[in-house]
């Protein structure tokens, strides 16, 4: 077979995994104070953006990497990244998307997110981030008509500095854990999006990321804020090309629900989980956090997580207010020598707050999965009630699966239900299955979908299909 | 505190009678608890309650020495009742009895003088405390065959003459094949501000049964752990049932070993907590060979300022295919200061397995109270029939139904 034939061979498992010959302008390599006043300065910020970052740089310098994860991984050089990598052609933004580098737009095509094309069509607003930078945002004029401002990071730190200002940081702080404190001192961009007050987002605002350079790290920010009376529904995906080295993600995702307002973020998340050896792929180290401020506030977690060589995050959600609601459904996919630790915390404080887990989690190949999660009601947090539900799903005997759940219940109004089970697929249903003539391949595909169905109903639409191929291809080879 | 062991350690091998060997060997163990100290919360087995804070809080000064030379006297009044039974007697930590008085003398043999090492692997410094300072590993062997005709009821009693001391005492037991044991742990400490710390350790071979039941009814200010290490072979049964409801500060810890085919673990606890009690069961069962079943029921019932925690870790061996592991949690919080925490924990490296935990925690159900009432009881009495109903269930569990009635009667709940 020749070098080409292998690419395209490598390229059916993970037909995200092309890389774009782009010009990249790069921060030096490793992490210092110059090189984070170099990222500010680049994106042209304010003083008080650089002292946030600063901040943060310095509290990093106190903060360990923390270890009691599940998955282990080799060390990592914090000095070996290059923490900002962007196109050469976005040193000067793009004012519409006609002047976008045809290589990108290019790129974004063969991830199936034609920028112009989803625009007119499918009326979902798309923010592009390529490596460290947004690159475009599509359906503008449609969104300020409402007053929702949708744009990526840097934009609002230009143009809406107050609001940045006056919420960023305030649910995940600078001095929080050591990947938050990093993504802090070092983010490069992300979305921000503000729903005005009494507004219905009328269409789905998207997210796509995606690492393109060697070595990079991506660090992107995004902060939803959801005023009072509002709704809106926000999806993400990310893709990053197939490399031998692992790089790192480490995202800082800020939500932000007033009174009565309600935010939805689904992510699908698939990242290079590597080859089947398990060589390469990236690290997702991702903080996501939630802050339900308002009274009947709600926000719920969707994701879908079949990428990334280790991914380790728990979305969560802090019920402050009376009455308010969090979610949180996922499926979590792994296969080859894929690790996963997610999960999530739902930290009750508010009189009357409810909560909903519902985690899926199937392990393949050499792969392992925990689920790690929080049930936190506070002596306040008078007649509260979580209900969690993971089950866990192991095909060979070569994977693990875990579970560890900690509980807290600290007032005795509330109730607290949880339950998990483990399991395999059983003969009997396989059998059925190839006797109605599905081949032992699908039938495992149509067992597993029945399997993550609870959570697949809670995606919006178009992303439900995409996901449901997703853990179809995401098993292949799995079964025999 | 380092100097205080290390005095108290010199005392101890000035005043005890023992070889050079074992001096270098507890000294080996002193050094090891000197430099990790106490358990606290940084690590994740003590995250919910910590007993380095807890001993600092209750305890001021704690001292590490005890005076073996002399007996105490045995205050027979505190022996329980209407069960015919064989005794060991711990006063202060020290053996003042061994009595298998209903046994057949020839099948168990008792021996002082058994290797103090440990032989599996732990991250738990009051192992290494416990190892220091314990004054006489006793070893109890029951022969192949042999079923012990009354069980044998260990008492726990401390007296007046210690204050803020930190007792440590272990027993090692072998279960012969095809041997049955059931073996009572009776605590009843009238002194306060008293740490003990007990080791037991058990190696059950082939269709041996091991019945285990550890009562901590009668309310005083001690603070307790205590550590079952369960080594288990073919088609061995072992049996927990733990009433933890009268010390300040207990925690039982049991690790069990599922080594052989077809071998079988159960653990049934029961909290029953008021007044700045604070309460753990932590329980680690490895399934490490096919076909081995555990089952573990924990339920709490909180009462003021009061706080359990359960963590139960069942962990299947990618070996250990037809594995069957069960754990359930409930709990009941009767007071806004209650407060309950849960950790169970599943980690399973094989594909044929049926494992599935459940927990629960909230108030009494008042939907049942208002039915109750509505029958003519009263608040108090309906509160107290749904509570004792909760509890029975695990009380019910006990499979010795001689012992199942004495729990029963020493807990108060009638037929």
């Amino acid at each position: 077979m020749d070098t080409r034939e292998k690419d395209i061979e490598k390229l059916k498992d993970y037909k995200y995994g092309f890389t774009t010959d782009i010009e990249n302008i790069k921060a030096p390599k490793g992490l210092n104070e110059d090189v984070i006043k170099f990222i500010s300065n680049i994106k042209k910020e304010p003083q008080w953006m650089l002292d946030f970052r600063l901040k943060a740089y310095e509290r990093l310098k106190l903060l360990k990497e923390p270890n009691w994860q599940k998955p282990k991984y080799p060390k990592i050089n914090y000095q070996d990244l290059y923490y900002y990598s962007a196109p050469k052609s976005m040193k000067d933004k793009p004012k519409s998307l006609d002047e976008l580098d045809p290589k990108l737009l290019e790129t974004y095509k063969k991830l199936g997110i034609p920028l112009q094309e989803q625009a007119r069509l499918n009326g979902i607003a798309v923010d592009a981030v390529f490596d460290s930078v947004s690159v475009a945002t599509t359906f503008k004029g449609e969104l300020t008509k409402h007053g929702i401002i949708f744009c990526s990071m840097s934009e609002a730190i230009q143009k809406h500095p107050n609001l940045v200002k006056k919420y960023l940081g305030t649910v995940i702080p600078v001095t929080d854990h050591f990947f938050a404190t990093l993504n802090s001192a070092v983010f490069t961009d992300g979305s921000f999006v503000y729903i005005p007050e009494g507004v219905k987002c009328p269409m789905e605002l998207s997210t796509y990321f995606r690492i393109n350079a060697s070595e990079t790290g991506q660090f992107e920010r995004t902060l939803i804020i959801a005023d009072k009376g509002s709704y809106v529904s926000y999806l993400e995906g990310c893709t990053a090309p197939m490399r031998d080295e692992n790089q790192l993600h480490a995202a800082n995702v800020e939500l932000i629900a007033f009174d009565d307002a309600e935010i939805k973020y689904s992510t699908v998340q698939n990242w290079y989980p590597g080859d089947e050896n398990g060589k390469g792929g990236i690290y997702n180290f991702v903080t996501k956090r939630g802050l339900c401020k308002g009274k009947n506030s709600k926000i719920s977690w969707t994701q879908v997580e079949t990428g990334s060589a280790i991914t380790w995050k728990y979305p969560s959600c802090i019920l402050k207010g009376d009455n308010s609601i969090g979610e949180f459904y996922s499926i979590a996919i792994t296969n080859n020598h894929q690790k996963a630790d997610t999960g999530t915390k739902m930290i009750h404080l508010g009189k009357n707050t409810k909560s909903k887990i519902i985690s899926k989690g199937i392990s393949a190949g050499f792969s392992d999965m925990t689920y790690r999660g929080l049930v936190d009601i506070n002596s306040k947090a008078k007649n509260s009630s979580n209900y969690t539900q993971c089950d866990s799903l192991l095909m060979g005997n070569k994977c693990g699966a875990h579970t560890v759940p900690y509980i807290k219940n600290k007032n005795f109004d509330s109730n607290i239900a949880h339950e998990a089970t483990t399991s395999k697929i059983s003969e009997e249903q396989l059998h059925y299955c190839q006797q109605r003539g599905l081949n032992p391949e699908e039938a495992v595909g149509l067992i597993v979908n029945g399997f993550c169905k609870e959570v697949l109903q809670q995606l919006p639409m178009e992303f439900a299909v995409e996901a449901q191929k997703l853990v179809g291809i995401s098993l292949e080879g799995s079964v025999g | 505190m380092s100097e205080q062991l290390q005095s108290d350690f010199d005392k101890i091998v000035k005043t005890w009678k023992i070889s050079k060997e074992e001096i270098l060997i507890k000294k080996n163990f002193l050094n090891k608890f000197i430099e990790s100290g106490f358990p606290n919360r940084k690590q994740e087995d003590w995250k919910f309650l910590d007993i380095s804070q807890i001993i600092k809080k209750n305890i001021s000064a704690l001292s590490f020495f005890n005076d073996y030379s002399q007996s105490n006297k045995i205050d027979s009044s505190t022996f329980v009742d209407g069960l015919e039974h064989n005794k060991i007697i711990f006063i202060n930590g020290r053996i003042e009895k061994i009595d298998f008085n209903y046994e057949d003398q020839n099948k168990i043999e008792i021996s002082d003088e058994t290797k103090k090492d440990i032989s599996f692997d732990y991250e738990n410094s009051l192992i290494d405390l416990n190892s220091a300072f314990t004054h006489k590993v006793f070893k109890i062997l029951i022969k192949k065959d042999y079923s012990l005709k009354k069980p044998l009821i260990i008492y726990h009693s401390t007296n007046e003459k210690i204050k803020s001391t930190n007792i440590n005492l272990r027993l090692d037991f072998e279960l012969g094949e095809n041997s049955c044991l059931k073996l009572i742990d009776y605590f009843s400490n009238n002194t306060t501000k008293n740490f003990i710390n007990i080791f037991y350790n058990f190696n059950l071979e082939t269709d041996s049964i091991l019945k285990n039941y550890k009562i901590d009814k009668f309310r005083n200010n001690n603070l307790k752990y205590s550590f079952n290490n369960i080594e288990q072979g073919n088609n061995s049964v072992s049996e927990t049932f733990i009433l933890s409801a009268g010390s300040d500060y207990f925690k039982n810890e049991i690790n069990c070993n599922l080594n052989g085919e077809y071998s079988s673990a159960f653990i049934n606890g029961l909290f029953s907590l008021k007044e700045d009690q604070q309460h753990e069961i932590r329980s680690t069962i490895n399934h490490l060979v096919e076909n081995t079943k555990s089952y573990q029921l924990i339920k709490s019932v909180l009462g003021k300022h009061s706080k359990s925690a359960y963590q139960g870790r069942i962990f299947v061996n990618s070996k250990a295919q037809k594995t069957d592991g069960y754990q359930l949690s409930k709990a009941i919080l009767l007071d806004e200061t209650s407060e309950f925490n849960a950790k169970p924990e599943l980690e399973i490296y094989a594909d044929d397995v049926k494992c599935s935990h459940g927990s629960a925690s909230g108030s009494l159900n008042e939907d049942s109270i208002f039915y109750l009432m509505s029958r003519g009881l009263n608040y108090q009495q309906s509160k107290e029939l749904l509570i004792n109903g909760f509890l029975l269930d695990v009380v019910e569990k006990i499979t010795d139904s001689e012992i199942k009635n004495l729990i029963k009667n020493i807990i108060g709940l009638k037929e």
